[in-house]
């Protein structure tokens, strides 16, 4: 079968069958358990306006429970367990500790870190930066789509983009980089591999999240500026604030529940960064991240047990941080 | 001190006028109250002295110099808003400071001057709570104090009790009105479209309509003596009842033979050559009386409304006249679907032709 003919299907078979889904198991509901009508048409409406909630999510809640909770607990077996032969053997914090003594975890380690203080604070600031100089313009709006238009390329793709920026060739030819194509005509110096300058190409790789991530922030922080009462402002001129003052003793502090949100947001996406790293340096010249990392253990080096450690690490770290933003954004939308 | 002239002012968006010819001198301590209907351009107009709107015509004056191109923050004057703009994160305390600190004054000047406008608003208890912890009066009184703590030589309120409930609203005018007098040598200017609350407070009163000034005046000067029949209609509750007629007798005592068969008098001088002038005899319902004599007005009371100390009677349209409103004072429900015959004090009669009153001319 052509492939198109299979995914035009697929998405017929899929949603059509969501559909049947609701609509069927709602008409059971409604027709033959609990019809509204004879001696008991009040209780049974009732009944049945109590279980439809339930029969709605239920899908959902397999989907999530097979494809998120199950995984959750399986990760935490494994990363308890070692392959022996065939069968899998209890090594209680084994991998763990085998983990610690790694250079390569602690380099992952270190480089989430910087990546956990570099891209939420920039991507969140350029965002901002974004979101209120375009605010004012007659071309903003057309502005503000450029700016948010990385979000719609994948991080591969985005990496493939941002590789080509950092191209190199060697001195003499033709750079075909536009980083180094600069570099050379401002300073005349040998072409830089960029990628490969330890811990400055992590900052190299961060530009491409920051890129991709600062259109979200100014999107969402856009929205949230416009939400500020105009009269504050106004009040604030007439107590004499200048513009700067405006921005950072009327407006941010008014927004500031929304800056914590989109920073703990972006803040989760870097923690799980991986296609990033993956495609542009494959954690080479000590760019290694967790996620990479764990990769690297599981689907490489097929030391399950480990891998799996490297992943509970993962959500070790993201827990906490998606709780917080989870209140957050509960508390903004109260 | 503070002297605010405005010339030939006008406020225009592209091609479009919405305030033009506005010409008004205010004097150190005046309280000045601009109402008129809706989309007036009253707080257009309030926003052009203050610097939040630009002003597209004319001069603006405070004590001589120019304040066209002058930064709101120069003027001189403070404004309360109608929807408060406290700043949200910001204590009482610190939302009355913020002037002043932009302003770089000494931490020992703030702290007196906000402890001063605390005590005079009773704010002292609430000092360190955020807004969001206060009611609306207290609010209102937070944005106030703001206003108080910098000094200003005007005053500017944008509709400042209309997001209050009723019996505040009552209580916040008269801490107004207070306030007022306890500072006789600021300059006040007042938006509202509440009336009682212009008649209340005013010392002069601006009715804007239609993009200029309909009438300056004191209260009582607009109450007896409106300029034209847009003003005698929008003060007062309800509004002037216009009947049109015709002038029969010209002299010190002027006679105007009604459209609807009645007769009115006013002692408002007419010429000889007014005889036979369309005119419109304005009389506010409170100053008809039931009557034996002469009527000005007879007919079928449609509908009482008694609220104790007086009655409301609504009578029934004749032809496509606007509709007749009479308050009597006492209780009168028994008058309902009853013929009334309406008479009044000669004194108490307006004439209006062309919209301009005659007393005018």
């Amino acid at each position: 079968m052509n492939p198109a003919i299979q995914a035009v299907l697929t998405v017929a078979i899929g949603v059509g069958g969501c559909v049947l889904y609701f609509w069927l198991s709602n008409l059971f509901l409604d027709k033959v358990l609990y019809p509204p009508r004879g001696p008991n048409a009040g209780r049974n409406i009732n009944r049945a306006n109590m279980i439809r909630p339930w029969l709605f999510l239920l899908p959902a809640m397999i989907a999530l429970g097979l494809y998120l909770a199950y995984p959750v607990f399986a990760t935490f077996w494994l990363s308890l367990h070692k392959d022996v032969g065939a069968t899998k053997q209890f090594v209680g914090l084994d991998n763990y500790r085998q983990m610690m003594t790694e250079g390569k975890f602690w380099e992952s380690m270190r480089n989430n870190m910087l990546w956990l203080i570099v891209v939420p604070a920039m991507a969140t600031a350029f965002g901002l930066l974004a979101a209120q100089l375009t605010d004012r313009l007659k071309w903003g709006n057309f502005a503000k789509s450029m700016i948010f238009m990385p979000m719609a390329i994948s991080f591969v793709g985005a990496s493939v983009i941002w590789k080509l920026i950092y191209d190199s060739r060697p001195a003499g030819q033709e750079q075909i980089g536009i980083l180094n194509a600069v570099y050379v005509w401002m300073t005349g110096n040998d072409p830089q591999q960029w990628l490969q300058i330890p811990f400055w190409n992590n900052l190299f790789l961060m530009v491409v999240l920051v890129w991709i991530q600062a259109g979200f922030a100014m999107v969402i922080l856009s929205a949230a500026l416009r939400g500020i009462p105009e009269e504050t402002i106004e009040a604030a001129i007439l107590d004499g604030a200048g513009p700067f003052q405006i921005f950072f003793k009327i407006k941010v502090p008014q927004i500031m529940p929304t800056i914590v949100v989109v920073w703990t947001t972006i803040t989760i996406t870097v923690l799980k960064v991986f296609d990033i790293v993956l495609a542009m340096t494959n954690g080479q010249w000590e760019t290694q991240v967790l996620a990479n990392y764990m990769y690297d253990k599981f689907f490489r080096a097929f030391d399950v047990g480990v891998g799996s450690a490297a992943a509970m690490i993962i959500m070790l770290l993201v827990t906490p941080i998606l709780v917080w933003n989870v209140h957050n954004a509960r508390k903004e939308m109260r | 001190m503070a002297n605010l002239l405005l010339k030939d002012v006008e406020k225009a968006y592209g091609e479009v006028k919405v305030l033009k010819d506005i010409n008004l001198d205010i004097k150190t301590g005046e309280l000045i109250v601009f109402v008129g209907p809706s989309g007036c351009g009253k707080s257009t107009l309030l926003r052009m002295i203050a610097g939040l709107e630009k002003i597209t015509g004319g001069d603006f004056t405070i004590d001589g110099d120019r304040m066209n191109d002058v930064p709101p923050a120069q003027r001189g004057i403070a404004m309360v808003f109608q929807s408060y703009a406290l700043y949200p994160h910001m204590t009482v305390r610190d939302n009355m400071a913020f002037a002043l600190k932009i302003a770089k004054k000494s931490q020992a000047e703030i702290d007196k001057a906000i402890d001063k406008a605390a005590r005079i608003l009773q704010l002292t208890p609430y000092l360190d709570r955020l807004p969001k912890a206060l009611s609306g009066g207290q609010r209102q009184r937070v944005a106030i104090g703001r206003a108080i703590v910098r000094d200003p030589k005007v005053y500017l309120f944008d509709e400042p009790l209309s997001n209050l409930d009723a019996a505040l609203r009552v209580a916040t005018r008269i801490e107004i009105a207070q306030l007022k007098e306890a500072m006789p040598n600021s300059t006040m200017i007042y938006v509202t479209h509440d009336q009682v609350e212009a008649m209340t407070l005013a010392s002069r009163i601006v009715v804007l309509a239609g993009g200029g000034i309909a009438q300056v005046g004191t209260p009582l000067e607009l109450y007896e003596r409106p300029e034209n029949e847009f003003v005698a209609q929008f003060i007062g509750s309800p509004s002037m009842n216009l009947l049109p007629g015709e002038i029969v007798e010209t002299g010190a005592m002027t006679v105007v033979k009604l459209d609807n068969g009645g007769i009115a008098r006013a002692t408002i001088p007419t010429k000889a050559a007014d005889m036979g002038l369309k005119v419109k005899v304005g009389v506010r319902p409170e100053d008809l009386l039931a009557t034996d004599g002469e009527a000005v007005f007879t007919g079928e009371v449609e509908i009482t409304e008694a609220l104790g100390e007086v009655t409301i009677l609504y009578f029934k349209r004749q032809g496509d006249a606007a509709q007749v409103i009479a308050k009597l004072p006492g209780i009168h429900s028994e008058l309902r679907r009853k013929t009334v015959k309406l008479g009044t004090d000669p004194k108490k009669v307006h004439l209006f032709a062309n919209g301009r009153s005659l007393l005018y001319r």
